[in-house]
């Protein structure tokens, strides 16, 4: 295969991947479902902070 | 001894073990990097010095890693969080703060009075060395003591988990810091690759690999063990910018050493594709170090301290993506009208404008944060830092892109406006939202109610913001004057001016931007004061409680986290 071939390719390739993820981003963001989680993410650093939570494993 | 009891001393905090590995090594090349080089001093310069320095470095480290060791492994406390440190690093901000700002002002008075500040018998004093010696020193040491620091303690509590790794997390600083002084010296020296941002030699760009590999292994790991199911959108962002830089640092360093114990190494690249690659790391430097790093202070300490959540999680999501998409292709604007192809320019163009949508996105939604509480401005200082930071953040960005248009980069490039513009985001957003972040931590850190002083941000508020102002506006002028006397012809087509003429006649500019750099280092003085004060426990910065740590006292209602203006 000659660089011009795979140069070609991966132009196509790489702008359509590119664009394509950032589309997926974009409506995840905006996909109404998705609406509840974010709000609760919000308040994640407005929670009190003194120390951290134990789970399993945790000595 | 039994094996039995040999075994139950290896358990513990085994993160130890491995420092210790590294510092061996480290050790033994250094012996060697120490060794003195029969060849002429001019052409590897010093590297005796910094063979020095290492040994030195690692005998302590192994010599304070055994007193650690000396009962077995410690244990890791995981209802704690790992606040060390992190108040190390805000130290370490403070201190590579003023080091940083100081020599800025040095070189600034060096270019007004170069007849004064010249030490014909000091070269290392010389304006070449230190310049160098001054974009490191705020950038990296300053910025980037910053951002670890930051970074550490958000992922803490955005996952209400203590740091993973145990000691990784002191390897990370102290070995950061060890990168900083072999960077510094090896400047002042005469050790440099001669790459913008980039001009540590190869050995002290393996070094800060290691660093911050271990740096994102902490970082990751610190996530995984998140007891919050969504990773907040600041984790985000100093992922992006750990994860960057380490590419960026690894192929934009990719050299051959002359020899394995020699200060010298030659770029794998050359030509156009070194230029090219030098400024995707040069600009991407300035993307997800100084801003999508920054940027992830912006999204936590600006909730914070205003008590209101971000204002639209749903545009952080869509900022964070379109900063990784585009950033990345905005390189080339550094290289326009040069060997670059003239498509590539035009790619790199086309790119920086449309980063204004996610800049001036991001600066809304941290502005916006404060609807509902914008009251907070005028009795919080801290947080009016934190705010103006945004918006000198919209100000550089607008003028970034701008900047990057061919036609205006014709007029703008090599000139002073260059300047203006870096420090209208070095200054005002990546200087302003760190002070911001350090008056938020120090009370927080050291368990106090509040800073020592509310009056003396307020003054370092005022004194900063008038040195900013003091340094971009002389910036501008100088730098639109000399582009235009540069490009001036005569009616015979002569050029108009000779450069010593563009040279004296931005004296008094120069002059200005002095008087704004020594304001802006005044207000950085008077923050270091306010933090050693609160840290003593002085003036309102009355200890929290009784100092107790909160996780020893009993379950009762927690008291409200310190926030603005109380």
């Amino acid at each position: 295969m000659s660089y011009d071939i795979l140069a070609h390719f991966i132009k196509i390739g790489g702008t359509v991947f590119f664009t394509g993820f950032f589309v997926l981003a974009i409506v995840y963001a905006l996909w109404p479902k998705n609406k509840k989680r974010f709000d609760s993410a919000a308040q994640i650093p407005l929670c009190d902070d003194d120390r951290p939570e134990l789970g399993d494993g945790d000595v | 001894m039994t094996s039995k009891n040999i075994l139950s001393r290896l358990k513990g905090d085994d993160s130890l073990i491995f420092i210790a590995l590294i510092c061996v090594l480290g050790f033994i090349w250094s012996i060697f990097a120490a060794q003195p080089h029969d060849v002429p001093s001019m052409i590897y310069p010093t590297m005796e010095m910094h063979g020095f320095i290492l040994m030195g470095a690692f005998i302590i480290a192994l010599i304070v890693i055994m007193f650690k060791v000396a009962d077995g492994l410690p244990q890791i406390d995981h209802s704690e969080y790992e606040d060390g440190v992190i108040k190390a690093g805000v130290i370490a901000t403070t201190f590579w703060g003023i080091v940083g700002m100081l020599v800025g002002v040095i070189i600034a008075c060096q270019l007004t009075w170069p007849e004064i500040f010249y030490f014909e018998n000091l070269p290392w004093t010389n304006f070449g060395r230190l310049r160098p010696l001054h974009t490191s020193a705020v950038i990296f040491a300053f910025g980037g003591n910053a951002l670890i620091a930051t970074s550490l303690y958000v992922v803490q509590r955005t996952c209400r988990t203590r740091l993973a790794g145990g000691n990784w997390a002191w390897f990370v600083f102290w070995g950061y810091q060890l990168f900083i002084v072999l960077a510094a010296t090896g400047y002042l020296t005469g050790i440099t690759q001669s790459k913008e941002y980039a001009e540590p030699e190869w050995y002290v760009d393996i070094w800060l690999t290691i660093v911050w590999v271990a740096y994102l292994m902490i970082f990751l790991f610190t996530l995984a063990r998140r007891k919050e199911p969504h990773i907040y959108v600041a984790n985000w962002f100093y992922l992006a910018f750990i994860i960057t830089i380490a590419i960026l640092h690894i192929v934009n360093n990719l050299a051959l050493p002359t020899g394995p114990f020699d200060a010298k190494s030659y770029s794998l690249f050359a030509g156009v594709q070194d230029a090219m690659t030098q400024w995707w790391y040069g600009h991407n430097a300035v993307g997800f170090f100084l801003t999508a790093g920054f940027l992830a202070i912006m999204y936590y300490f600006i909730p914070k301290r205003a008590d209101r959540p971000i204002w639209s999680y749903k545009l952080s999501i869509v900022h964070f993506w379109a900063v990784i998409f585009i950033y990345v292709w905005a390189g080339p604007h550094h290289l326009h009208y040069t060997a670059l192809p003239q498509w590539t320019q035009t790619l790199g163009m086309v790119f920086s404008i449309m980063l204004w949508m996610p800049s001036w996105g991001g600066m809304i939604n941290g502005l916006m944060t404060l609807s509902g509480a914008w009251d907070k401005l005028r009795t919080d200082p801290v947080l009016r830092m934190l705010v103006v930071s945004v918006a000198f953040y919209g100000m550089a960005t607008f003028e970034g892109p701008l900047m990057s248009i061919r036609y205006v980069n014709a007029l703008s490039h090599y000139t002073e406006w260059t300047i203006g513009h870096v420090h209208s985001g070095a200054l005002g957003w990546n200087g302003f939202i760190t002070f911001g972040a350090l008056y938020c931590l120090v009370p927080w850190l050291w368990k106090k109610k509040e800073l020592y002083s509310l009056k003396l941000v307020e003054l370092h508020f005022w004194l900063a913001t008038l040195g900013i102002v003091f340094y971009i506006t002389s910036m501008w002028v100088a730098g639109i004057m000399e582009g235009l006397m540069w490009r001036a012809y005569t009616d015979l087509g002569f050029l108009e001016y000779a450069f010593i003429e563009t040279v004296s006649a931005k004296h008094i500019y120069y002059v200005i931007r002095a008087l704004g750099g020594t304001l802006f280092l005044l207000g950085t003085f008077i923050m270091a004061f306010n933090i050693f004060m609160t840290i003593k426990g002085k003036g309102l910065a009355q200890p929290l409680d009784g100092d107790i740590p909160l996780a020893k006292r009993p379950s009762v209602p927690t008291a409200a986290p310190i926030l603005a203006g109380e």
